[in-house]
């Protein structure tokens, strides 16, 4: 229909990324602690977030990310603005350029702070995701306004999916692409409500699965369509789609999914072969895992070599889509796989090829899916 | 050539008003649980789902209805090609407080599905059968530009047909909610898909 606008449209590509989480400060020390095989999961015993203890992915108590100044960041501000710090650094990107923008993705941002004062103007104002995109923008001195993805749990894939849409549109040429989420005793809660937590480490796709790990991080990718950086990695394609189904729990068939992979195959103009490997969502739930599996199989993805990264950061919510995107790409570099740590076989044999060992594997291409509450699916490729 | 796209229909809910394509169509005096149950009543439906839903999810929930009925033809699309992106400022903190107020008792799962601001959109996709593209952005005013340029793409590169987008918005009693349809096909009644004619008709309803 519109070829004359795909002929123009640029590729974007991946200029720099960051993840901050218990692991490490850096992309470089995540990825090294993933290879050793280290997970951030542990048994916390917090009574402030659980009266019970819990297996979970956090930051030491008390722990600053930025230095201390007069601006009272939260901890959830401070995770971006280091995670941003760090990605920026050396990038070449000039976030005061009125063609860069900044994308920011949460779930719940800061929730923490209705846990320890009654609602009011000032408090409401202080929560909003508006605010702490504004005051993070702030920092770094961005001349646009934030865009603020606030879409559970597909947060992070749908937020590189809204840059890499405005950048191929000419819209920016350059997006800082950020995610990050802080559990506390509001979401803890929840999902202890909703009997979807693990009593230990997480299992995803495994036979023995019983639910998630949560944990905290935040990631960031730079995304532009600037030329110099024509070597690197490129968003490929992605598409977002609903089950239709049910708010709390996912599609039964895993159809809907499968949609978004076939339109992100679609925009990558790719066919399913040219996946090499895939980074699932994973969360451990029986419900996410089986409808993924569904979904892989449909989109005949069966065979590629996948793996949940949850088992050593836990469900990061809103940054999960961006680390486990930034640990595949940094896959892609380095010809090796990481495995899915709580996997020993698999609940949907035939369905899933799940990995139990690093695999060196010379790889072009990867998918990456994430799905959430509201019945919400997202699909992105990268590729060389 | 880019797509041509045309605002087939809009709704709003406001001021204890629901306007379809800018004719009052229904008023309701009354706090806002009230004009939500006597907005549903209105349109003499049986969707037990409703009554479970969040102040956020019933508001987004009615304004498709009433925006849909009428004008929208659901035999036109396959489920995949109708898209749904929306925007607020408050995200689900509506929700988010009254859950938080629950668990001093026993945390409910049913509330806390509903501290995600997506789940309005879950619900009218599961009503409508929607299963194409959609997102919610969170923004400090309506940003109709950007919403724009999203569902432009979206149109524009065929990944969807048609879609709802606008602003559902509820704080306590403070709610507003417009909504547009966004279709490729030209009616007596559209105009032509623009963020002056969005930011337009929803000032008007302001």
């Amino acid at each position: 229909m519109s070829s004359i606008n795909e002929i123009n449209e640029p590729d974007v590509f991946v200029v720099a990324d960051n993840i901050l989480s218990p692991l490490g400060k850096t992309t470089a020390e995540n990825f090294a602690k993933l290879r050793e095989n280290i997970s951030g999961v542990k048994q916390h015993t917090d009574v402030a977030i659980s009266p019970l203890p819990f297996f979970a992915s956090l930051f030491d108590k008390g722990e600053e990310f930025v230095k201390a100044d007069e601006h009272n960041y939260t901890k959830f501000e401070q995770l971006l603005i280091a995670s941003i710090a760090d990605a920026l650094n050396g990038s070449g990107v000039d976030v005061r350029d009125k063609k860069t923008v900044l994308v920011i993705s949460s779930t719940k941002g800061n929730i923490n702070l209705l846990e320890n004062e009654a609602i009011n103007d000032e408090l409401k104002e202080r929560i909003s995701l508006s605010t702490s995109a504004k005051l993070v923008a702030e920092h770094f001195g961005f001349q646009n306004q934030p865009i603020v993805v606030s879409n559970a749990c597909i947060s992070g894939v749908l937020g590189v999916i809204t840059a890499a849409r405005l950048l191929r549109s000419n819209q920016y040429e350059s997006a800082v692409v950020a995610g990050a989420d802080v559990i506390s005793k509001f979401i803890m809660s929840g999902f202890e409500s909703f009997k979807a937590l693990s009593p230990g480490p997480c299992k995803p796709f495994d036979k023995e699965h019983d639910g998630l790990n949560l944990g905290e991080g935040a990631g960031t990718i730079i995304l532009s369509t600037n030329h110099k950086y024509a070597q690197n990695i490129k968003v490929k394609g992605g598409s977002v789609s609903n089950d239709a189904n049910h708010i709390s729990g996912p599609s039964r068939t895993g159809q809907e999914l499968a949609g978004a992979i076939k339109n992100a195959l679609q925009e990558a103009n790719f066919i399913a072969d040219d996946i090499d490997f895939i980074s699932a969502h994973g969360t451990a739930t029986v419900y996410n895992d089986e409808m993924e599996a569904n979904a892989i199989a449909i989109s005949e993805l069966q065979k590629v070599p996948l793996n949940s990264l949850k088992g050593f950061y836990g469900h990061t919510l809103g940054a999960a889509g961006l680390i486990e995107s930034i640990i595949s790409i940094r896959s892609l570099k380095q010809s090796l796989i990481i495995p899915t740590i709580g996997f020993t076989e698999a609940a949907d044999p035939g369905k899933v090829n799940v990995g139990t060992a690093p695999i060196r594997l010379k790889a072009n291409n990867f998918l990456k899916t994430a799905s959430g509450f509201g019945g919400c699916n997202a699909a992105v490729i990268f590729g060389k | 050539m880019l797509t041509e796209k045309y605002i087939t229909g809009f709704c709003s809910i406001d001021n204890g008003i629901v306007a379809k394509d800018g004719v009052a169509i229904f008023g309701h005096q009354g706090d806002l649980p009230g004009l939500l149950l006597a907005a549903y009543q209105h349109l003499q439906l049986s969707y037990p789902k409703f009554y479970k839903m969040d102040n956020l999810s019933k508001l987004g929930w009615l304004t498709t209805e009433f925006l849909l009925k009428n004008t929208f033809n659901p035999g036109d699309y396959r489920p995949e090609e109708t898209g749904v992106i929306l925007a607020n400022a408050n995200s689900s903190l509506d929700d988010d407080v009254k859950y938080w107020e629950s668990i001093k008792d026993v945390a409910s799962p049913s509330l806390f599905v509903y501290t995600l601001p997506n789940i309005v959109i879950g619900e009218i996709c599961i009503r409508n059968h929607f299963k194409g593209e959609q997102a919610l952005y969170i923004q400090p005013e309506f940003n109709a530009e950007f919403i724009t340029q999203q569902v432009s793409y979206l149109l524009n590169k065929n990944i969807i047909q048609a879609c709802i987008c606008g602003c559902i918005d509820v704080f306590e009693e403070d709610y507003k909610a417009v909504l547009f349809l966004v279709e490729k096909k030209k009616t007596d009644t559209s105009v032509v898909f623009s963020a002056e004619k969005m930011d337009e008709i929803f000032n008007k309803e302001a």
